[in-house]
């Protein structure tokens, strides 16, 4: 917002909340130096007040996307599998919670060096005098001239209070973990993956986020991502990656002889109301990254701009599954609603509307071919969250550099560059390619580990009869199996020959990996 | 000389020794289910189990395509009705469902007819032909 505009908004206050005579001055006295400090003290107050509720509420939006990834997720995969699907959701949150406050934040927004933050590393105990934008944050809150003193300093433009600041880190650091459960649904052990997501969350996440968000390297060489397409998604992605690599596939998704077996989901109410709530989730997850309501427009245009993606990444997976499919698969046309908001994530506050549009419709084709092609290379995803985050996490992320717009980026993201939109999309690359060696490596180290010590998997017969017995020894859906649910993807339709004559109870097609014990 | 008529009613002593009950097994098109009922109610016989079963006979699955990958459904829904008539209306209760769940298409189903060896009421210990 202008300075000039708040200026005057501030002598509009004080000409008109004060009558004439209202101090026992005349009508003509003009408010002393006192009650004009009294007056922006307030307006400072009430702006602050409503920046906060407005990054409150978008990370209690965010918050509810995890109910989204719960639904969907468990609504693509089956029944057997329901209640172990939704545990993985619900607690990865929890350990989101905890692993963000003790470490991840520190890692990720404290001051230290191009790599990761070295100060106020635990629990948020470094010194903060949020909110204190100094002079230099002028047009965020003319009213506050305190000087940040603190070790939080790369999120120190926020004009909000340090908890405000983390609270909305945190549910985005919660949505970059439970993107990796549903890549590895129905057949991960549910201790690994708890594992496995406190350390995402308390050590990799933060690092690249620090690259990134936390004054890091990357930051510094100009490379943007306004909401999180590769922070959040790009990353969750990567992580999922590598989980499914280690893990190999579900028992009976690949034949022998090269054929895919689809394993339907159990429940498409489940999956699109899933979407629907992540479609509202991303309402607060885009425009809330401005993390301050400014003079409205700013939000307004973010707003658009993610749901218009969202929309033609729906059509663009509608007409992509009806050409190449012969059919509008109704699970494409989901994972294409996702694939535009995920694209549309980085450059949202880069780009116009019309643009917008386009990313999100070149998302909704990606999402589909992707979903094909990593069926094609047998590496197994579930849900498409691969396909989803991470393709499209990298698609977006690089259309910021190929549709930026230095009008926009000062106006809305006030975050120019002032580089072409060749030189930006080859900062963007650079950024792709070193979150991705990052996280993929790491992750893959983590994963392998975790394998060696305590076994990733879930046995065999685990497997057929439903992690929901075997992990948390209880149904989704008591007195209610479908049949087809106990046996492999493959025994109730045609069957690759390996699977013929073998007992229901049997293994079937062979994994990348022999399944653990 | 021809063999006695089953006796169809009734007799002091009860049952099971001279009859023979029999079990029918039918297996038909689901949404045939209401008019194969109702044909059998018509004619008196009222009772009947009924599962929901899947199956295939000379008619061939559908295709079906799940993020593109294709498969082949072969076992379709079916329902199968299972009732315990006395001997003299074995035929009758056949040609009803015969007439009732035909189609005149491929997967119109199968009769089925066995013999039951005894049969009794749990509410009142009645055997044989009483008991169904």
């Amino acid at each position: 917002m202008k300075k000039s505009t708040l200026t005057g908004l501030a002598f509009a206050l004080a000409t008109t909340l004060l009558p004439a005579g209202a101090f026992g001055a005349d009508a003509a006295a003009p408010a002393t130096a006192e009650q004009m400090k009294s007056i922006l003290e307030g307006g400072s107050s009430l702006r602050i007040g409503l920046d906060t509720v407005w990054v409150l509420v978008a990370a209690m939006l965010v918050f509810w996307m995890n109910a989204g990834f719960a639904l969907v997720e468990s609504g693509l995969c089956r029944a057997k599998n329901t209640v172990n699907i939704l545990a993985k959701n619900f607690i990865v949150f929890a350990i989101a919670t905890i692993s963000f406050w003790a470490l991840g934040w520190g890692m990720m927004f404290g001051d230290g060096n191009g790599f990761m933050g070295t100060q106020g590393l635990w629990f948020l105990s470094g010194a903060d005098n949020s909110p204190a934008l100094g002079k230099d944050y002028m047009s965020l809150n003319p009213f506050s001239t305190t000087e940040y003193e603190g070790v939080y300093s790369a999120i120190n433009w926020t004009p909000v209070p340090l908890w405000a600041k983390f609270f909305f880190q945190l549910v985005f650091a919660g949505t970059a973990a439970t993107i990796v459960s549903g890549a590895v649904a129905e057949r991960i052990k549910f201790s690994s993956f708890i594992v496995f997501s406190f350390i995402l969350v308390a050590v990799m996440y933060p690092i690249t986020g620090h690259w990134i968000w936390g004054g890091g390297f990357l930051w510094s060489g100009n490379f943007r991502d306004f909401a999180g397409s590769t922070v959040v998604h790009s990353v969750g992605g990567w992580a999922a990656l590598a989980g499914v690599l280690v893990l190999g596939p579900r028992l009976g998704k690949f034949g022998k002889d090269g054929k895919v077996h689809p394993i339907p989901g159990h429940n498409m109410t489940s999956a699109s109301l899933g979407v629907l709530v992540l479609w509202l989730g991303w309402f607060g997850f885009n425009p809330g990254s401005t993390m301050s309501a400014g003079n409205g427009s700013a939000i307004a245009h973010i707003i658009v701009n993610t749901n218009v993606a969202a929309a033609t990444g729906a059509l663009g997976a509608m007409a992509t599954a009806w050409l190449l499919l012969k059919k509008p698969d109704l699970s494409m046309i989901l994972n294409g609603c996702l694939a535009g908001l995920v694209a549309v994530t980085a450059p949202c506050a880069f780009i116009s509307v019309g643009n917008g549009a386009l990313v999100g419709l070149v998302g909704g084709v990606l999402v589909v071919l992707a979903v094909i092609f990593f069926d094609r290379i047998k590496v197994d995803d579930p849900v498409g969250a691969l396909s989803v985050h991470l393709v499209n996490g990298i698609w977006g992320t690089l259309a910021l550099g190929l549709f930026y717009d230095a009008q926009i980026a000062t106006d809305v993201a006030g975050l120019a560059t002032k580089l072409t939109r060749w030189e930006q999309f080859l900062v963007q690359l650079k950024g792709v390619f070193w979150v991705g060696l990052f996280t993929f490596g790491v992750s893959l180290l983590v994963w392998y580990g975790l394998k060696v010590l305590a076994g990733i998997r879930v046995s065999a017969e685990e497997e057929v009869e439903g992690l929901d017995i075997g992990e948390h020894g209880m149904e989704a859906y008591p007195n209610f199996q479908p049949l087809s649910d106990r046996r492999f993807a493959g025994a109730l339709v045609h069957p690759a020959p390996a699977l013929e004559g073998q007992v229901s109870a049997g293994v079937g097609a062979v994994p990348r990996q022999a399944p653990q014990p | 000389m021809a063999p006695p008529e089953p006796a169809l009613n009734n007799d002091a002593e009860g049952g099971a020794r001279n009859e023979r009950m029999k079990k029918i097994e039918a297996i038909v098109k689901p949404f045939k289910l209401e008019e194969v009922r109702d044909a059998l109610g018509e004619v008196g016989i009222n009772g009947m189990t009924v599962t929901e079963v899947k199956g295939f006979g000379r008619q061939r699955g559908h295709t079906e395509i799940y993020r593109g990958s294709e498969y082949t459904v072969d076992f379709l829904p079916k329902v199968k009705v299972e009732l315990v008539v006395s001997d003299g209306r074995v035929d009758d209760a056949v040609n009803i469902i015969v007439r009732s769940a035909r189609t005149g298409k491929i997967g119109d189903g199968k009769v089925f007819v066995s013999t039951i060896e005894e049969a009794v009421r749990i509410r009142t210990d009645e055997k044989g032909e009483l008991a169904v």
